[in-house]
């Protein structure tokens, strides 16, 4: 075991855990011994304060068994179970290899329902209720932290529900998302974009691509400012591009608030959302289910 | 030495009618912050009496303000009264009353402002955990000082749990707190990792064990048998009981973190202690309740010892379970759960608070040279204390198994049935429950307080000479 540094430690305990129960059972004897069972229960014969005194009963014998049960039960769990330090007990017991054995019970029990369902393409999946049932249910276990139970999102977790999509929306893209995780990296701009004035240029320009009432000639100025700095990933008409999770800024979804403040402050401090990759925690056949699932969020209405 | 001395009576007063106060404000806190898990608008969105900041200040209110205070009047009455001599060091016990008030007023202020080290009850920064050491050493050297001038060459059993518990916390507390301080009012703990947690456990189930049993204990030795009249039942059955379980407690903190990163070696150390731990402690309870064979009429008669005889049996039923609850398998159930928080009360409510009052209905009078204004009342606060702790834990237990019961569920598919939200919606119910037998047991106390003020009134304080050692026979 490599909770020790020395055999030392090891010996240590073991001894000293022994010595201790040992100690216990010493305890009990010499407090027992020599002592005559009789009717007649003595006084110590101390005083103190007047009329405080102590009779000397025996030890009850059911309390004396309860304590020699709970020693002996010590004794064999240790001979059983890790505690004498680096000794493992005997069945090889470790709170790790618990853990393991029960997860591997339960991925038998579960494991052929979701291989069963990994066999269905998601635009099949989409049409089975129970499907869709365990997928919301992964969904609440794994997924609603960030996106909520509703899956409605919040400021910096995207709505999954509302068809729009950052990094693309075909159950492909939903599940190279899912297994791989993106990390979005919008910099901060401050600097190239010339400071304040720049950022407000760019930022009324951004109002008037999504269909806002703007200060026309500042955002004149943002459009040249775009299109040298922001075009290559939001694209000439602001459209977007998911292969690089460049969001749309055209439309009203705005991941991290879509007023003034808050877009000047996309661009001046930068945005890096982080959707970290589920491929080791939930596994190929899981991931499966839980496209399906949010697959078929924007695809009922 | 003469035999006109008298006991040093002020400290022990002071002591005692602190005890009945911070009880009132404890058990107030208490109440306020049950009520806002049922109802969280109740913090008013003021940070200071939000349940974070104020659950610590409940918590070291009612074990080192009340149950504190009830610790030093008693230890300093039945050390005086059981070696028949005044007090040692008048002047340090003085301080340590004056210290201690010092060291909870400054937890009442910097525990709302957030001020904290963390560390579970034992919070307070490291200026007034210095202070809390001056305090307790002068405690020591108070209460060993008048053991060593004992007119009575044997040491009585109450003073045994005394000095046990005297000894131990100041080592619990040395070696918990000590931090690496960054400002006045910040410091770090010296442990990191699991190291950390695991000293904290030792602390934390200790200061259970010292602060809340032992000295529990030597209260119950010594106001039992002076309220019923009656002699210690078994001698020998102190001794076993004593030593095991001073010799056991230390061993079983790390029954708070099974299932985590501390080693499995020390964790199935910690669970076997802690079962190793359940005859030592009924040991306590069967002294104390059989110490009144022969006058088992008396609890018909005298809501005193009534009160001190239920305390001991609380006492039997929390010490059950607690070593119940450190089995490995039953603790998967019950750890992080209110299971806990019902075990925590029954010990709190039902022991520690219930021998505590018992022991002021004795001493506050005697302190004062009056009778008790009125045993009715001592009734009334009996039964609405019982009705209190029974709503609490049972309302806890039931509300604490569904929890576990709840965040273990799943479905066929393996996901989880609940969100943890859901269980919090579940425990609604049995959280009001749990407010209601607070407010309770809460209106017990005041009962109590309005009888003892009652009781000393205009009362003088009294000098009580110091009596002859009796001679052995």
């Amino acid at each position: 075991m490599a909770d020790f540094n020395s055999d030392f430690w090891h010996w240590y305990i073991a001894i000293l855990t022994v010595i201790s129960i040992l100690a216990c059972v010493w305890l009990i004897r010499w407090m027992t011994s020599g002592f005559q069972h009789s009717d007649e229960v003595e006084s110590t014969g101390h005083i103190w304060d007047e009329d405080l005194t102590e009779l000397n009963n025996p030890l009850p014998r059911w309390w004396l068994g309860l304590f020699y049960i709970t020693l002996a039960f010590g004794g064999f769990y240790l001979l059983l179970y890790p505690g004498l330090g680096t000794f493992g007990g005997l069945l090889g017991w470790t709170s790790k290899g618990a853990y393991e054995q029960e997860i591997e019970k339960v991925e038998a029990e579960v494991g052929p329902l979701f291989a069963g369902y990994q066999q269905t393409p998601v635009l099949e999946l989409i049409k089975d209720e129970n499907a869709l049932k365990v997928g919301e249910r992964l969904y609440l276990n794994y997924c609603s932290t960030c996106h909520g139970s509703d899956a409605r999102g919040a400021r910096g977790f995207p709505n999954l529900r509302d068809n729009e999509w950052q990094w693309g929306g075909d159950p492909e893209s939903i599940r190279t998302t899912l297994l791989n995780g993106r990390i979005a990296a919008m910099p901060s701009w401050e600097a190239a974009l010339g400071g304040e004035s720049g950022v407000n240029e760019v930022t009324q320009y951004i109002l008037r691509l999504s269909g806002r009432a703007t200060i026309n000639e500042l955002a004149d100025k943002g459009k040249a400012k775009y299109e040298i700095f922001c075009v290559a990933c939001h694209g000439l008409e602001g459209k977007g591009n998911p292969a690089l999770g460049a969001p749309n800024l055209t439309d009203d979804v705005w991941l991290y608030g879509g007023s003034i403040t808050r877009i000047s402050e996309s661009l001046i401090k930068g945005r890096n959302g982080q959707m970290p990759a589920q491929l080791d925690r939930l596994g190929e056949a899981k991931i499966h289910l839980l496209t399906a699932y949010v697959y078929s969020l924007s695809q009922e209405k | 030495m003469t035999s006109t001395e008298t006991y040093n009576y002020k400290v022990v007063r002071q002591f005692s009618i602190m005890t009945i106060i911070w009880g009132l404000v404890g058990m107030a806190v208490g109440v306020l912050i049950a009520a806002q898990l049922a109802w969280p608008v109740l913090n008013f969105d003021i940070p200071w009496l939000t349940f974070s900041r104020l659950r610590p200040l409940h918590t070291n209110a009612v074990i080192f303000a009340f149950g504190g205070c009830a610790l030093f009047a008693t230890s300093y009455y039945v050390v005086q009264h059981t070696c028949h001599v005044k007090l040692a060091f008048p002047a340090l016990a003085a301080f340590t009353f004056w210290g201690w008030q010092t060291v909870i007023l400054l937890a009442a202020i910097t525990l709302p402002l957030g001020i904290t080290s963390s560390k579970e009850y034992a919070e307070l920064e490291w200026p007034i955990d210095i202070l809390i050491t001056l305090v307790w050493v002068s405690y020591a050297v108070v209460f060993f000082g008048t053991i060593l001038k004992r007119r009575i060459p044997h040491i009585y059993v109450a003073n045994w749990f005394f000095g046990a518990f005297i000894i131990t916390v100041a080592v619990l507390h040395l070696f918990n707190s000590a931090a690496l301080p960054v400002s006045f009012w910040k410091s770090y703990s010296a442990y990191a990792g699991v190291q950390d947690a695991m000293v904290q456990w030792w602390y934390g189930h200790n200061a259970v064990g010292f602060f809340l049993t032992a000295g529990f204990l030597g209260i119950m030795y010594y106001f039992v048998p002076k309220q019923a009249g009656r002699p210690v039942y078994s001698y020998r059955l102190s001794v076993v009981h004593f030593w095991a379980l001073v010799f056991t407690y230390i061993w079983a903190g790390p029954h708070h973190l099974h299932y985590t990163a501390l080693p499995d070696w020390a964790q199935s150390l910690g669970m076997i202690m802690s079962l190793i731990l359940l005859a030592p402690s009924w040991g306590g309870m069967i002294n104390g309740i059989m110490t009144l064979s022969g006058a088992w009429h008396k609890l018909r008669t005298d809501p005193v010892l009534r009160l001190l005889i239920v305390s001991i049996s609380f006492y039997g039923m929390s010490t059950f379970e607690g070593p119940m609850m450190s089995i490995k398998t039953v603790n998967a159930l019950s750890h992080y759960t209110d299971w806990t928080i019902g075990h925590v009360h029954s010990g709190a409510l039902g022991w520690v608070a219930l021998v505590s009052m018992g022991a002021m209905y004795y001493l506050i009078p005697r302190l004062f040279g009056r009778e008790l204004y009125s045993l009715k009342l001592v009734e009334v606060h009996f039964w609405t204390a019982t009705i209190g702790i029974v709503l609490y834990i049972a309302s806890m237990w039931v509300a604490g198994i569904m929890q576990g019961l709840m965040w273990r569920a799943v479905n066929t598919d393996g996901t989880l049935t609940y969100s943890f939200v859901e269980s919090v919606q579940a425990m609604h119910p049995y959280y009001i429950v749990r407010t209601l037998g607070g407010a309770f047991f809460l209106l017990g106390a005041v009962v109590m307080a309005y009888n003892l003020w009652r009781t000393i009134a205009d009362a003088k304080p009294v000098e009580v000479q110091i009596p002859e050692p009796a001679s052995a026979h």
